[in-house]
């Protein structure tokens, strides 16, 4: 380092790639070309393969979509402190989905969109920008426009108290990669919780207008929670194999969790239907409000635009 | 007989890797901060070990591209690796790195939490006796979980005004 100052700024970087080599990267990931160099992605025996993809992928584009969303408030928080913690939670997110979704691509390759030969691209932003909307796994209430700022902060505690529960439990799956995954995510959607209930509860506490906008918010995305509790066919075949979690069962301990920050704050249990499946179907199997389109559209464009390329 | 010719004495692999630094928190190896998890040599290849502090942790590039080219200087041709497991705690900061934290006005975490059961939810914040790392006041003030970079909380001393960053324990 110390010479390449002697030169211009450019030097730097033409050391760079003497020494390190493999200087084209793809455009718009991260330079890190494969987040688990050296983990042992070997499927584990009796386990289907597609099952665990797809476990993962529904894991991993809850995250991705949450990130997403969540880095729609850089530059736009109240105020400096929650716009760097929304960063950095979204951040968190976005290294859970990058896992995630690269251990899906280790699992089962075929969910992997096809790209042409010699494409630069890696597999898990592969399944970041080259799906369409009806093959993400994600829930439909992390995916819905960001609404104010208690809309985030109920949607975040919703989604952590139940994210945590069950990567709490992933720990002791199976496959040893999803279970090393979850055991770094604990410590972060820890904190997502702790913040969201905090705000939930200063909100809650706050002026007549705080208060007014945060039930609006919990009357509104409440009926979107079924669907992170309710098991789909393939939670439930990846807990049977050893290697996911059923929610089911992680549902009275988030019970616990929310009635605890809904006490403390003065606020009743909302009395809302859950949002009903379309002809049984709802995120977890593709099916997806219009919001998630636009989100993706934008969140994809250029990347689609440019496939092959590479700095 | 005795050879003249005088060689510098060849650093070892792990010599070199221990001493790259943090690009985020550059007073700190990567041996301090824990996330150097392992140096292995076989014949000619030498394969580093490193550990994300936190899943996103968007440093992991510049970190892998420090340690291949800080061994290459010295001859070595370096494959970096990444391991998930154990995930990494602020326990594993050393002592040296405590002290550098220290002198560089950071605070060095405290314990990691430990626990039996579901994680306990923490609605009245974090609760930490910290002191000033400049002033040694006792006198700080919690203003915000989330600081600069992923691993630190910022603080304020109320004795001297000055705002400091605290490594997070986790």
């Amino acid at each position: 380092m110390s010479d390449s100052t002697a030169g211009n700024a450019y030097d730097g970087l033409a050391e760079h790639h003497a020494v390190v080599g493999d200087d084209a990267h793809w455009a718009f990931g991260s330079e890190v070309e494969d987040p688990l160099a050296g983990v042992d992605t070997t499927v584990p025996d009796d386990v289907d393969p597609r099952v665990l993809a797809t476990y993962c992928l529904m894991l991993g584009d809850d995250a991705l979509v949450a990130a997403h969303r969540l880095s729609e408030w850089c530059s736009r928080a109240p105020d400096l402190e929650d716009d760097i913690a929304l960063a950095n939670t979204a951040l968190d997110l976005l290294g859970q989905a990058r896992l995630l979704l690269a251990r899906a691509a280790a699992a089962d390759p075929s969910v992997v969109p096809a790209l042409p030969a010699g494409s630069p691209v890696p597999p898990e932003d592969a399944l970041a920008f080259f799906r369409d909307a009806g093959l993400f796994r994600n829930v439909r209430l992390v995916e819905l426009a960001n609404g104010d700022f208690a809309h985030t902060v109920v949607r975040l505690l919703l989604h952590a108290s139940v994210r945590l529960a069950l990567l709490d439990r992933l720990r002791g799956s199976r496959d040893p990669v999803l279970a090393a995954i979850a055991g770094k995510g604990v410590k972060e959607v820890s904190y997502h919780r702790d913040y969201a209930g905090r705000w939930f509860l200063t909100l809650a506490r706050g002026t007549d207008e705080s208060r007014r906008r945060l039930l609006d918010a919990l009357t509104a995305l409440w009926p979107l929670r079924q669907e992170l509790l309710e098991a789909h066919p393939v939670e439930v075949a990846a807990a049977e194999a050893g290697v996911g979690v059923d929610p089911r069962l992680v549902a009275a301990e988030i019970d616990v969790v929310l009635d605890q920050v809904l006490a403390v704050s003065g606020v009743d249990r909302p009395e809302v239907a859950p949002m009903v499946a379309a002809g049984g179907r709802a995120g977890r199997d593709g099916l997806h409000t219009e919001a998630l389109s636009r989100m993706l559209a934008e969140m994809q464009v250029v990347a689609r635009a440019h496939p092959e390329g590479r700095w | 007989m005795v050879s003249t010719v005088v060689t510098r004495a060849a650093r070892t692999p792990l010599e070199v890797a221990a001493e790259v630094r943090d690009p985020e928190m550059p007073m700190l190896t990567l041996h301090d901060l824990g996330v150097l998890r392992g140096v292995d040599q076989h014949g000619d290849e030498v394969v580093v070990t490193i550990t994300p502090t936190y899943s996103g942790c968007p440093a992991m590039a510049a970190m892998r591209d420090d340690l291949v080219r800080s061994l290459a200087e010295e001859g070595y041709a370096a494959t970096v690796r990444v391991a998930l497991s154990p995930a990494w705690s602020s326990d594993w900061i050393t002592e040296r790195g405590r002290a550098a934290l220290h002198e560089h006005g950071l605070s060095a975490p405290g314990p990691a939490p430990r626990r039996d059961g579901p994680v306990p939810l923490t609605l009245l914040g974090v609760r930490r006796a910290l002191g000033c790392p400049r002033c040694g006041s006792a006198r700080t003030a919690l203003t915000s979980e989330h600081g600069p970079t992923a691993c630190t909380a910022l603080y304020r001393c109320e004795a001297c005004g000055e705002p400091f960053e605290h490594v997070k324990e986790i």
